[in-house]
């Protein structure tokens, strides 16, 4: 395999404007700097990783930390780096975490190992209020709308009845010591599809847009035209150093994709920049504090298995998703890093296997009834873990939660914890949270059955025979590990391996998400409301008109009528005054 | 007579346990002809399991039966086999003991008039005989227990079946001339499924006559009578409401379970008119379809009270039709409540005009329900259109058999007033109509 950085020399010209403009910007501020003034530092970095499959990751992460603290209804009126978008977004909305992603793919598992930053298939938003929210609810569908507006995604198809609150699963992920699960709500739309339209506003939150920097290699041509590919928004507070006395605000967007090997690559096992994004690097983004590239050569410990060129000297190490794992690092903002043109052949073998996979199905048969079959494997060897499985299914298909059946290895498994929020018609969905142990080296299987519902015609999207998709179901759980994790938060650590707060050494936090599901419900004749209408109202006015007619009527001898003659003889005859025939 | 009787319980208890102990139970129970949203079992079973895990069963809307049937299954849900079964037999034996004692009293009123010389010469023969009413009870208890489709719902374990119990008790309550337990019984009823309210007016009519108060909205002695039998009726309703609050603490049944039966938000197809024409309104129309479907249950009680005043059993006989045509939510087991009467009026049989042609649509309809269920929702070749056409010829088929009945009554009463053998004023054969 070759990876090409085909790094041309810096175009003097644009990188000195940009520098000025820089200034320039700076200079521009109105006062002397006040002792309170919000700063706010950006890192960038691409994490290139060859899997197993021929396929190869890159996982982009972006991230902006501002020491703004909006928790009190402070005012910021000077954006610097932080888009000003989603800073009036936070500040409007009261709003304490936010995370939402757009993913058009899905992730497997078993053939590409685990994700840095796990997403479902679709759009999936969650988000923690502050607590000084009055009306949870309210602010949600107004956030969802403002979110519809910024992505240009359909948000707005968000409402109470694609939105649940769960009570374990989705726990802060920054500072904070709010866990009533009140202020939570989280949605996921699985049929959200992902385009250059979401792309494009999601690339202009970037301080450098993508103009400079890592962004540049951002191109919708190439990169929508692979396996999987998974944009996303993450913002939430965090400490601004060891002792955590106040807190910033830290956003990271990130951007995962997948290039196959088959059509991506012309099926050669040869990849370069250019290959994956058809753009190459020219310079860092200048308003970044650090803009690095880490390629993970962990199967290339000898030099043996591949080649990368241009070679690095720098080398780093960290420990994620329970694996130890070196990455050659390209620091961009170095000048030397950019020169003559290199090129990087690369090999794969084993990598660890996922300690934890699930897959999820529909089984049964007609539009009747059916059962949703979740299966979560556990592949270490001798460890037993518990997750924590969230199930959110929609009010039209209903299920029987005294048909829920757990086993693991032919035995009945009970979970040990179960919240279940049953659904409302037309209101909300179902809401399934269950924590369940895992056996080591085993297969754990959730079975519950349900029912189809007929809708009414105006309920169905004009494509009723597609089906309807059912979001997927998320497990999360901390998984022991096998090399002892960094729990110390430093800044200099590597964007990937610090999303997840780690509290403990020996284990890691995993979120796996399962398929989506596309059931088909029953469907009525859509052409026919006007006969329907007519026909069962001819059934009752059937039933009126007999029951009306012996209720008023009475029985009486038929007299045969007179011809017509005799009864115009008979009308004059009355008219005369003399008595009828 | 209580040979024949215990036999037939006999083979009735039977027939039961063979099915339910059978593969075709769970077949039957699945079956949306058989159970509706309001009164399917494994709806029960879901409410009891969402009890168990801390939720209140009216939280989703899965669970619509009413705070007293939780209660009951809460004790009973492993003997539910024998429950149902013990509830036909009471059925049973209620309408048995009530169409004997009514049998009586037209017989004695039948002499009555006799000695009294009201009726005409000629109409003799339309004059009931002891041997021809012998066997009635008997039948009307057979009708009811072997009918397949009382043994399709028991198998089922549809709670239809405690319903129909509850309104045979009823019934057999006035016949007695019981006030007290009538009013209960039907309040029971009528906590159930709202639609049993409609049997108020017969049975109190029936009550007014047994106990030979006039009916006559000018008297005090007839609003006095209604206002008792109101009172112990709303009473025992308010009672039953107020324990079912104390039972789950909260008021939500009342909207799970009445707000449901009157605004059909579910859409589960049955062999009723409600679900594919809501399925398939106008929106904006909803509200005003969903009133007058649910008013032309209720507004046939008046004038059928006027104009049957003298004979409250067949007015018992016709709401009870009405209601099981009508009603948001109907099942076979609804239909068989009502089939049982039909024994008592086989003297009506010379002027039933259109018998033939409703048997045959009804079992014809019987037979393609399934068949035509298995094709939309199974095989795919078919869409709802086909289920829905069977449906509108089902219910057709009853108005029809009902309103024939009701003519055949009309007409004998009228052939009793004025003479079997009607001349014209030229001396021949007279043809009767509805004028």
């Amino acid at each position: 395999m070759w990876i090409g950085f085909s790094l041309l020399m810096p175009d003097c010209f644009s990188l000195s404007f940009l520098k000025d403009l820089h200034w320039c910007g700076v200079c521009m501020s109105v006062a002397p700097p006040h002792p309170h003034t919000n700063t706010d530092s950006f890192q960038e970095e691409l994490v290139v990783r060859p899997l197993h499959s021929g396929d190869i990751y890159a996982s982009f992460q972006f991230r902006t930390v501002w020491e703004a603290d909006f928790s009190r209804g402070n005012k910021v009126s000077h954006y610097q780096l932080f888009p000003k978008s989603l800073g009036q977004v936070i500040s409007k909305f009261s709003v304490r975490e936010l995370h939402i992603s757009f993913t058009q793919g899905y992730w497997r598992t078993m053939q590409w190992g685990q994700p840095f930053l796990p997403s479902p298939p679709g759009a999936e938003l969650w988000v923690w209020f502050q607590d000084s929210v009055t009306d949870v609810d309210g602010t949600w569908k107004e956030l969802t709308n403002v979110l519809s507006g910024i992505f240009c995604a359909s948000l707005n198809f968000i409402d109470s009845t694609n939105t649940v609150q769960p009570s374990a699963a989705f726990k802060p992920l920054g500072v904070g010591n709010v866990t009533d699960h009140r202020f939570l709500r989280y949605a996921t739309l699985p049929r959200e599809i992902v385009c250059t339209e979401n792309l494009t506003p999601w690339k202009k939150l970037l301080p450098c847009g993508s103009k400079a920097g890592l962004a540049v290699l951002l191109k919708s041509e190439k990169l929508f035209h692979s396996s999987f590919h998974s944009q996303a928004v993450h913002i939430r507070p965090i400490c601004q150093d060891q002792r955590c006395k106040s807190t910033s605000l830290e956003l990271r967007q990130t951007l995962n994709a997948v290039f196959d090997l088959h059509t991506s690559g012309q099926a050669k096992r040869e990849w370069s920049l250019f290959k994956m994004f058809s753009r190459t690097l020219t310079e860092a983004c200048p308003l970044a504090s650090s803009s690095k590239i880490y390629i993970d050569i962990t199967d290339n410990s000898q030099g043996e298995q591949f080649e990368l060129s241009p070679a690095s000297s720098l080398l780093s190490q960290a420990v994620v998703l329970g694996d130890r794992r070196t990455f050659s690092v390209y620091d961009l903002t170095d000048q030397a890093t950019f020169g003559s043109t290199r090129s990087l052949n690369l090999l794969i073998r084993d990598m660890l296997r996922p300690l934890l996979h699930a897959e999820r199905y529909v089984a049964g048969y007609g539009l009747q009834t059916g059962e949703i079959h979740t299966v979560m494997y556990n592949h270490h060897p001798y460890r037993s873990f518990p997750v924590l499985l969230l199930d959110s299914v929609p009010w039209y298909l209903r299920l029987y939660i005294h048909t829920l059946t757990v086993t693991s290895k032919g035995k009945e498994n009970k979970p040990s914890y179960i919240h279940y929020q049953p659904s409302k018609d037309r209101l909300r969905p179902h809401l399934l949270e269950m924590l369940v142990q895992l056996p080591p080296n085993s297969a754990t299987e959730v079975t519950v059955e349900f029912e189809r519902a007929l809708l009414k015609w105006t309920e169905y999207t004009p494509d009723p025979n597609h089906g309807f998709y059912v979001g997927s179901s998320v497990i999360s759980s901390l998984v022991p590990s096998t090399v002892a994790t960094n729990t110390s938060i430093t800044q200099e650590q590597p964007l990937f391996s610090s999303f997840f707060p780690c509290k403990e050494e020996l284990s890691y936090f995993v979120r796996v998400y399962t398929e989506p599901l596309l059931v088909n419900l029953p469907t009525p004749d859509f052409s026919m409301p006007y006969n329907v209408i007519c026909l069962t109202c001819t059934v009752v006015a059937v039933g009126y008109g007999s029951l009306y007619n012996l209720l008023t009527r009475s029985f009486q001898i038929e007299e045969p009528s007179p011809g017509l003659a005799k009864r115009i003889a008979n009308v004059i005859r009355r008219m005369r005054g003399v008595p009828p025939l | 007579m209580a040979a024949p009787l215990t036999l037939l319980l006999v083979v009735a208890v039977t027939v039961r346990a063979l099915l339910s102990s059978s593969a075709l139970q769970q077949l039957i129970a699945e079956r949306v002809e058989v159970v509706s949203p309001i009164s399917a079992w494994k709806r029960v079973i879901e409410g009891l399991a969402l009890l168990d895990l801390g939720v209140s069963p009216y939280s989703g809307d899965v669970f619509h039966e009413t705070p007293l049937i939780i209660y009951l299954f809460h004790f009973v849900v492993d003997y539910a086999e024998i429950t149902f079964i013990l509830a036909d037999v009471i059925a049973a034996v209620a309408l048995y003991i009530s169409v004997k004692d009514y049998n009586k009293q037209v017989f004695r009123k039948q002499k009555f008039a006799l000695e009294a010389d009201r009726y005409p010469m000629d109409c003799l023969e339309l004059i009931r005989s002891p041997k021809e009413m012998h066997y009635i009870p008997l039948k009307v208890a057979m009708f009811y227990l072997l009918n397949p489709f009382t043994v399709l719902s028991c198998v089922a374990k549809a709670t239809c079946g405690l319903n129909n119990a509850v309104l045979a008790l009823f019934i057999l309550a006035t016949i007695k001339g019981n006030m007290l337990l009538s009013a209960i019984f039907l309040c029971l009823a009528t906590y159930q499924s709202i639609y049993p309210l409609t049997l108020c007016v017969p049975a109190m009519l029936y009550l007014m006559q047994r106990q030979y108060i006039p009916v006559n909205p000018r008297r005090f002695g007839f609003w006095w009578f209604v206002a008792q039998y109101l009172f112990m009726y709303v009473g025992s309703l308010f009672v039953l409401v107020c324990l079912s609050f104390f039972l789950l603490g909260s008021w939500d049944f009342l909207s799970s379970v009445y707000g449901f039966i009157l605004s059909v938000p579910d859409l589960t197809p049955n062999i009723g008119l409600f679900w594919y024409f809501f399925a398939e309104m106008f929106e904006h129309f909803r509200l005003f379809f969903l009133c007058v479907f649910q008013i032309n249950v209720f507004f046939y009680t008046i004038p059928l009270s006027i104009k049957l005043k003298d004979h409250p059993v067949f007015l018992i006989f016709m709401q009870l039709a009405v209601i099981s045509i009508f009603k948001s939510y109907p099942t076979v087991g609804d239909l068989a409540l009502y089939l049982a009467f039909l024994p008592m009026w086989s003297h009506l049989h010379r002027f039933l005009r259109n018998l033939f042609l409703v048997s045959c649509v009804l079992l014809a309809c019987s037979a393609l329900f399934p068949v035509l269920w298995h094709l939309w929702i199974y095989a795919g070749s078919a869409n709802s259109n086909f289920y829905y056409a069977i449906t509108l010829l089902f219910n057709v088929a009853q108005i029809l058999l009902v309103s024939d009945y009701f003519y055949a009554f009309l007409r004998r009463e009228h052939h009793l007033t004025y003479g079997l053998y009607l001349k014209r004023t030229d001396g021949s054969e007279a043809t009767l109509v509805l004028k």
